[in-house]
């Protein structure tokens, strides 16, 4: 899931400068779990917007903002309250800004910041476990993955910094290789310990990323 | 071949220091301290240390050969990625710089500029690899070299750090990643050093002991609180705490450490922080 959060009232306050009506997209899928841009969150939404004078022409929440032609179906069936609009407002990350933005040449204002791609802990607790390499080698790391636990994304074993098998960057952190360290020796077996691992191909996260399932 | 590569393999006791490089270009006081360093083997020059931003090492390092001081160039994963670091590592031999200590780099979240992205696309053993690479005439790329580089490269090691086995495996794939050298963290406690030096001897790497001159049981205390896998044992800090004039009794204390070292390793690493015209006491 992505894990994002409301900007702050004074970045809001000031991108909402001279934009007097607005129609508010929230999303259907992270937004809402992760509480920054689900049906309530919307709803507070409009509630600010008038307290600061502002009118809203509508609001939807699209089932996955990061849809992008679902995005545009339902931003056309709701053209009256979208064109009377000044600016839409779009409560999802920045994947469900992007799908807003490219379906509309209206001025769209994202209202969050994405995090991380999170797992979850317990509700309203994310961590990052994974960063989307492209190169996965949790089979050989105990199914722990330094590129994202560990603070440098070190590949060949902890940094000079661990203590005590904590962090460096954060004492309160496990450090991860500490973790695939115990984690491989309770399977009794050497994992990555067993080679060096040559530097990553960063080349497979090529910015921006296309994938196409084939046939 | 550097000194320091001919001097270890002569099998003589090393003795190396470090100095940093100013924050700003005022190098008057780098190059006095480094130039009390001029008998030693040679003299590290840090990368933007701890996160901190500096003048780079490799200007520095220049420099210090211009006065006939070997350097020990540091070079951290944390700033850079493979392409910036294997051209940093050939305009360094083509300025003359032979001895490298390769390292990740401190997090720089401790650094004062926090909000940088490090980099990290080489870990330590990674560059290690690159740089034999280099040195047998290709790039990381396979890409062969014209005006082939030869570099002496170390790398450090943190003998103290827990648990003992997982530090130990890192120190051991450095070594066969074709580590020349060691330099390690600071050791106060000689057992611990002795376990280190039993397991580390048969991998056959010179290991050049970190000796960091103890200055108060204040600053003791403060290593104890945040530098990662050194330990300052309680009795050396009631012998601060209890000394007319502590820093000479932190010399003192750097004064055995040298030599257990004499004993059990290859040379020593001497980190003095402003005290460099106290290395002579140190070594004597």
């Amino acid at each position: 899931m992505i894990i994002s959060v409301q900007k702050g009232k004074d970045e809001l306050l000031e991108i909402l400068d001279g934009k007097e009506r607005l129609f508010i997209v929230g999303c259907g899928a992270c937004a809402t779990v992760c509480k920054s841009g689900g049906e309530e969150e919307v709803f507070r939404m409009q509630e600010w917007l008038a307290s600061l004078g502002k009118e809203t022409t509508g609001t939807v929440i699209i089932d996955e903002a990061c849809h992008i032609m679902r995005a545009g179906r339902d931003l056309r069936q709701l053209k009256a309250q979208v064109e009377a609009a000044d600016a839409l407002l779009v409560m999802a990350c920045g994947a469900g800004v992007q799908s807003i933005s490219s379906n509309s040449d209206k001025r769209v204002l994202g209202a969050l910041n994405s995090l991380f791609l999170g797992n979850i802990r317990r509700f309203g607790q994310y961590e990052e476990k994974c960063s989307l390499c492209g190169e996965c080698i949790l089979n050989e790391t105990a199914c722990i993955c330094p590129v994202t636990n560990c603070a440098k994304g070190l590949l060949n074993g902890p940094c000079g910094g661990m203590e005590e098998g904590k962090c460096e960057a954060d004492r309160e952190l496990d450090c991860a290789w500490h973790l695939i360290y115990e984690r491989l020796k309770k399977q009794n077996r050497k994992g990555v310990f067993a080679r060096t691992v040559p530097p990553k191909n960063w080349g497979k996260v090529q910015k921006p990323g296309r994938h196409k399932i084939p046939g | 071949m550097s000194k320091l590569a001919e001097q270890l393999a002569a099998g003589r006791f090393v003795v190396t220091a470090e100095i940093a490089p100013p924050k700003g270009i005022d190098l008057a006081r780098a190059l006095s301290k480094a130039r009390l360093m001029k008998e030693l083997a040679a003299v590290n020059v840090t990368d933007n240390q701890g996160g901190n931003m500096r003048l780079s090492p490799l200007a520095l390092s220049a420099l210090l050969l211009r006065e006939g001081i070997e350097p020990i160039l540091q070079l951290t994963c944390r700033d850079r990625n493979r392409l910036a670091l294997q051209s940093d590592l050939l305009g360094a031999a083509a300025l003359g710089i032979e001895n490298l200590l390769l390292l990740s780099g401190d997090h720089a979240c401790f650094g004062d500029h926090p909000q940088a992205r490090s980099v990290f696309d080489l870990d330590s053993i990674q560059l290690m690899a690159a740089v034999r690479g280099l040195c047998s005439g290709h790039d990381m790329a396979g890409k062969p070299l014209r005006g082939v580089p030869n570099f002496f490269a170390g790398a450090a090691v943190t003998p103290e750090a827990e648990p003992f086995e997982l530090m130990f495996q890192k120190f051991a794939k450095k070594a066969q990643a074709g580590t020349a050298f060691f330099q390690t963290q600071a050791v106060y406690d000689v057992d611990k050093l002795a376990r280190f030096m039993d397991a580390a001897n048969p991998l056959g790497k010179p290991v050049l002991l970190g000796v960091l001159l103890l200055k108060n049981a204040r600053m003791a205390e403060f290593l104890n609180r945040s530098i990662p896998g050194v330990r300052v044992p309680a009795r050396l800090i009631e012998r601060l705490d209890a000394a007319a004039d502590p820093l000479q009794e932190g010399i003192a204390i750097a004064r055995e450490m040298v030599g257990h070292a004499r004993r059990l390793c290859q040379g020593v690493h001497l980190m003095t922080l402003g005290h460099e015209e106290r290395i002579g006491d140190i070594l004597a």
